[in-house]
């Protein structure tokens, strides 16, 4: 169950890897951005490219990235269905017919675009969180945020409850485990057919992790007040973010790919003109 | 002046609840290692608390250094005084090894490169170096504790305290890491306080304090684990040398007094 925590970091070195958190962020940002522009196969094959060379050089394995998609499963399957219910498209060629089921070309077409866009959604921050390690992750976001602290909102206190969140989901997650085992050597029935049967054996899963979380809570707070923690404002820190001449390189070739994307959706460059090319869409 | 002073120190964790430290006096001196031994709900863990003012007593003073605890400067004892709690995984702040042995020396405010030096020779010191930027939740419990341990030398204390820090260990780790805490405690001249259920790991420390329901009931140097009855009334077990010289004077053997170690033991057997 851990496998699926956020936030999970993948250590090695790489270009990605030590490339600033800041540069990184406003990328992922830009990125979530730019996967909205995107409607066409062609368009999703740039993506597809950019995203095999990024995980290549970052040397994280591409099974592991491919393994965050597990989380979106669900609503990858509920998307297919909605797709497939109320597509109001084009109703021409029927590839696929079964009773009154009827499956039409322009169907499968938007579904793949759909599905696409969630996948690619969900790849951008696995990579942003697999090359960056939370605490990078927290400083470039507070770097960020510098200028909300001008009108007084408290953004070290946040970074840093940001980063406590990050690090305590693994362990909650192994806690739930935990009780659900505990429950189920005491026959409670969470793999009943009958979800409300489910939904009744998760009652007694809620309490005590409500409580023991609460537990944890308070022993961590006296831990960190143990180690010296008087507010996150005086804070100093081990690693201090540094532009590098890695950075100016992956904003130009970001900014490449995006001007692609843009092309593709736009196609303002009158020279060439995509309407012609017929594959393309 | 004593490095770490309770005078007559009571405190309970509720009004009209049992104490669970009542009238309790000890010194602990710059340099001396002390063992803190006691059945469960004895107060040790109450004890390690009182040290770095997390807890404040209810009558008598706690001082480290000459400070009260009562003061307004708990930021200057807890850098005097570093506690490493019992379960490691409540203590971990951070979700990289090096950055949560930092969490210290930062709160300090200490500079950048100094904070590298102190958790480097913490992680080397505690033999973690190589985990550096390891994931803390996937390490073995001995190795847990170590980055525990290391966490609370980042801050160079003058003394460590060592709540049943190895409680959850097999025996081969505890005395691993125990040796480990010995050797820096000699090593940095630090004190050190150790709350433990074995007999057998406290023999190592210059001094033992024995509580019985919040109370001192014993105290004094190794000697004190030759009173095997004593303990025995309160439900500790005495180290398996002196259990076993007491029966086999039981059974008119005539066994040194003194035996306290195995090595002790074997001595006197082949006398
Ligand atoms: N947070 C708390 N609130 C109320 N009572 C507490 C609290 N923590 C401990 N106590 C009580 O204070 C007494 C001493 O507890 P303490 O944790 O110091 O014992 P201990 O010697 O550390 O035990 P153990 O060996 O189990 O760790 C016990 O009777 C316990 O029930
Ligand atoms: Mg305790």
């Amino acid at each position: 169950m851990r496998e699926i925590a956020l936030g999970q970091y993948y250590q090695t070195s790489s270009i990605v890897h030590s490339t600033d958190a800041r540069v990184k962020l406003l990328i992922s940002i830009a990125y979530l951005v730019m996967v909205f522009f995107v409607e066409t196969y062609i368009g999703f094959g740039v993506l597809a490219v950019c995203f095999l060379l990024t995980v290549f050089a970052s040397r994280v394995p591409l099974f592991k990235v491919l393994k965050s998609l597990k989380v979106i499963l669900f609503l990858a399957f509920f998307t297919f269905l909605m797709t497939m219910l109320f597509y109001g498209g084009a109703k021409k060629t029927v590839v696929w017919e079964w009773w009154i089921i009827k499956i039409y070309e322009g169907q499968l077409y938007a579904c793949g675009l759909v599905l696409l866009r969630l996948v690619f959604l969900v790849l951008g921050p696995t990579m942003l969180t697999f090359t960056t390690t939370p605490v990078e992750l927290t400083d470039g976001l507070e770097w960020l945020l510098k200028p909300l602290a001008l009108i007084g909102i408290p953004i070290h206190s946040g970074a840093l409850v940001m980063s406590m969140t990050l690090r305590i989901i693994p362990n909650l997650i192994d806690e739930t485990d935990r009780i659900i085992n505990a429950q189920k050597s005491r026959c409670a029935d969470f793999d009943s057919r009958n979800i409300f049967k489910r939904a009744k054996a998760m009652i007694p899963i809620l309490v005590p992790l409500i409580a023991s979380s609460f537990r944890k809570a308070d022993e961590l707070a006296d831990a960190m007040d143990s180690r010296c923690f008087v507010g996150a404002k005086n804070r100093t820190r081990m690693r201090k973010l540094r532009f590098t001449w890695r950075d100016p390189i992956a904003l130009i070739l970001f900014a490449a790919e995006f001007t692609v994307i843009l092309w593709l959706k736009f196609n303002f460059f009158p020279f060439v003109d995509l309407s012609t090319v017929g594959w393309i869409v | 002046m004593s490095l770490i002073e309770f005078d007559n120190v009571t405190f309970s964790y509720r009004a009209g609840l049992r104490p669970a430290i009542k009238n309790l006096s000890f010194t602990l001196e710059s340099g001396e290692t002390l063992a803190l031994i006691g059945h469960n709900g004895s107060g040790k863990s109450t004890l390690a608390r009182l040290c770095n003012g997390l807890l404040i007593p209810d009558k008598g003073e706690v001082r480290v250094d000459g400070q009260s605890t009562r003061g307004k400067n708990v930021f200057d004892i807890r850098r005097k005084v570093g506690v490493v709690f019992q379960n490691p995984d409540n203590q971990t702040v951070a979700t990289i090894i090096e950055d949560d042995v930092a969490f210290g020396p930062e709160n300090l405010g200490l500079k950048s490169e100094e904070i590298r030096k102190r958790v480097d020779d913490a992680l080397e010191s505690v033999g973690m170096l190589g985990y550096a930027k390891r994931d803390p939740f996937r390490l073995s419990g001995g190795q847990k504790q170590r980055v525990a341990i290391a966490g609370v030398l980042a801050l160079k204390p003058r003394v460590m305290i060592l709540d049943e820090s190895t409680a959850m260990l097999d025996p081969l780790s505890r005395r691993e890491v125990m040796e480990v805490v010995y050797d820096l405690v000699r090593k940095e001249n630090m004190s050190l306080i150790t709350i433990t259920h074995f007999t057998e790991e406290a023999l190592e420390a210059d001094k033992v304090l024995v509580l019985d329901g919040g109370e001192k009931y014993m105290e004094g140097g190794r000697e004190v684990f030759l009173k095997s009855k004593e303990l025995a009334s309160i439900g500790l077990t005495a180290p398996t040398a002196v259990r076993v010289a007491d029966a086999l004077r039981a059974k008119g053997l005539d066994v040194a007094r003194d035996v306290l170690y195995d090595e002790d033991l074997v001595k006197a057997l082949c006398r």
